[in-house]
């Protein structure tokens, strides 16, 4: 899968979508909920639900980064199903709050 | 990314929360989508690669940047209170360009060439027509974002860049996702074309918090608006706050509701802050320093940095109420020499950055180098624990017998003084020298004598500072935007005969 910086994938299992900030270094599977990520604008096979290993469920506005590929993505809703790339869990990064300066 | 993807994701996640204006008739994050949606569909069928803003801060204001952003066009907000024939020479290089402009200015900028005109009504109506309203969404290219004049006190101004990445990178890595309470409001009273606002529009949305817009500033009005919407917090130049503060005193209205004041966009004199504090006790402060070509800000000055330096008896931590603060974590911040070489922590240079949200770039002239750090022609240091002080524009700093003098400094001392209401320190050409100090001051009440500023001044600082040019005016010249014109103090004074600089007027 292309995931061009900009991109933008959706689950095959439940509602969470995602942007994708920064490409990964090599080619690798973004999945959620057990299942690669499709396109946005693809159609949604009907029917599927996240694997129970990757049931933890999105946030809209989490951010992934992670270090082995250099792939970020920015969740943009959420959903019942959790992130993997190539079938290992990825965590969001902790939210560092800043006070508003505008 | 694209920014409209950030009002996107605020109308999937608090569709019914009230985004502009009122609790009661305001327009809502799922309304303000939906508009920018439709505006975006109007304006794709101009024959227009730039969407222009000449008018008043409204609602009309984060429509236009997020419909502008939904369909790809780069969205230019120009200085209205330009003179005509200024305004009308930036909209020209705009072209081939489509300007909403408030319907009573239309008239100021008719027949230029390449520039589609619409009124402000006529594109609201669009966004309220369910024709545009249901086009399907666009399949645009992202690139520019936003196209900002600079202020120009140097010359023609130039077109700042910042491309959906950058503004993106700035809003995602220092807000996070609807994190506002439901009764948050900010109050955006600092122009439709300045850097703040437009990343007011962007974080807001992001945090999920409602905005109230006000037309043009005046410290009344400001006051007004601020006490009828229960605004809690407000983002503020240096020349607003010494006059709201002014205006709440007289009124004895103390704004129960108010949370937060940020300030930035230029030098806030120590003393402001401090009688800031003291008389609004409830309220958060946070400096912001930031540039247009940096999205923004770039270091801040936190609410508890603030109350640390105010309450501490320790020099080095005190003086931290006259910097910026510290760096954002996803902005690198250096200070550099002549040379390129970086500086220790106490020595003065010029401030550079680095970061995702950097841009550093004009239209045709990429400023920022090749490994992302920008030269940001500030002036400052850093003290051992990262607070960053900004001394001015690197061209203000006056450099009298191979020593760099911060006007800044001076000016700070002068301010303490009782009988004086405000001063601009800065260089006039010296023979001998290459520059020396030059000093305009605005009295308050009886003018103070020049042995008396000049003692405390000698009471404070090193010799070298000393000003040796001493004048006294009615008013400083500042720009809208509350920068003080310090070039221009410098070519009147540079011209006026040196005998007659002490008595001008």
């Amino acid at each position: 899968m292309q995931l061009t910086p900009g991109s933008r994938w959706k689950s095959a299992v439940c509602s969470t979508e995602v942007v994708v900030v920064k490409g990964p270094k090599a080619e690798v599977a973004l999945e959620c909920g057990g299942q690669a990520m499709i396109a946005h604008a693809a159609a949604k096979p009907e029917g599927q639900k996240p694997a129970e290993a990757f049931s933890a469920g999105t946030q809209p506005g989490k951010r992934f980064a992670d270090e082995d590929t250099g792939l970020e993505v920015l969740c943009t809703k959420g959903g019942q199903g959790s992130l993997a790339i190539d079938g290992r869990a990825i965590t969001p990064k902790e939210a560092k709050k800043l006070p508003a300066s505008d | 990314m694209h920014t409209a993807l950030l009002l996107e994701m605020a109308a999937g996640a608090f569709p019914e929360r009230t985004a502009v204006g009122s609790p009661r008739g305001g327009v809502t994050f799922e309304e303000l989508a939906a508009r920018a949606r439709a505006g975006g569909a109007w304006l794709d069928e101009q024959d227009a690669v730039t969407v222009v803003f000449i008018g008043l801060n409204s609602a009309t204001l984060p429509t236009l940047l997020f419909a502008s952003a939904e369909i790809g066009k780069p969205f230019a907000p120009l200085n209205y209170r330009l003179p005509d024939e200024d305004l009308r020479r930036l909209l020209a290089r705009t072209a081939p360009s489509i300007a909403i402009v408030d319907d009573d200015m239309i008239g100021r900028v008719e027949d230029v060439p390449g520039v589609l005109l619409a009124e402000r009504s006529n594109f609201e109506r669009a966004c309220a027509d369910p024709k545009y309203r249901s086009a399907p969404p666009p399949d645009a290219d992202h690139d520019i974002a936003v196209l900002l004049f600079t202020s120009g006190t140097t010359g023609e101004p130039k077109v700042a860049v910042l491309r959906h990445r950058h503004l993106a990178a700035y809003v995602t890595s220092t807000v996070e996702f609807m994190h506002a309470e439901e009764d948050e409001a900010a109050l955006v009273c600092v122009p439709p074309y300045h850097i703040a606002g437009v990343a007011a529009g962007l974080t807001a949305t992001y945090a999920g918090r409602r905005s109230v817009y006000l037309p043009t500033f005046t410290p009344e009005a400001w006051v007004e608006l601020a006490a009828a919407e229960q605004v809690t917090q407000a983002m503020l130049v240096p020349t607003m706050l010494g006059r709201i503060l002014s205006v709440l005193e007289a009124r004895g209205e103390w704004l129960p509701h108010l949370r937060s004041i940020s300030y930035g966009g230029g030098r806030m004199p120590q003393q402001v802050v401090e009688r800031a504090m003291a008389l609004l006790p409830q309220v958060d402060f946070v400096n912001g320093y930031g540039l247009t070509e940096t999205s923004s800000t770039v270091a801040v000055l936190t609410p508890d940095d603030h109350r640390a330096a105010m309450a501490s008896s320790e020099p080095a931590v005190r003086r931290r109420l006259g910097s910026v603060g510290r760096p954002l974590p996803a902005v690198e911040l250096e200070i550099r020499g002549p040379n390129g070489e970086v500086l220790p922590s106490g020595q003065s240079g010029e401030v550079y950055v680095r970061g995702e949200q950097i841009s550093g770039e004009y239209l045709h002239k990429k400023v920022i180098q090749d490994d992302g750090w920008f030269a940001t022609n500030d002036a400052g240091w850093m003290d051992e624990a990262g607070y960053l002080f900004v001394e001015g524009r690197l061209d203000d700093v006056i450099v009298r017998g191979g020593e760099n003098i911060s006007p800044g400094e001076i000016e700070d001392v002068l301010r303490q003084h009782p009988q004086v209401a405000d001063v601009a320190v800065f260089g006039v050409p010296d023979n001998e020298w290459g520059e020396r100090v030059a000093c305009v001051v605005v009295a308050k009440g009886a003018r103070p004598s020049t042995d008396d500023l000049a003692g405390l001044v000698k009471s404070k600082l090193r010799s070298t500072r000393m000003p040796e040019v001493w004048a006294f005016r009615d008013a400083l010249p500042y720009n809208d935007t509350g920068k003080l014109l310090r070039r221009q103090l410098r070519a009147e004074m540079s011209a006026a005969e040196p005998a007659t600089v002490g008595a001008a007027r």
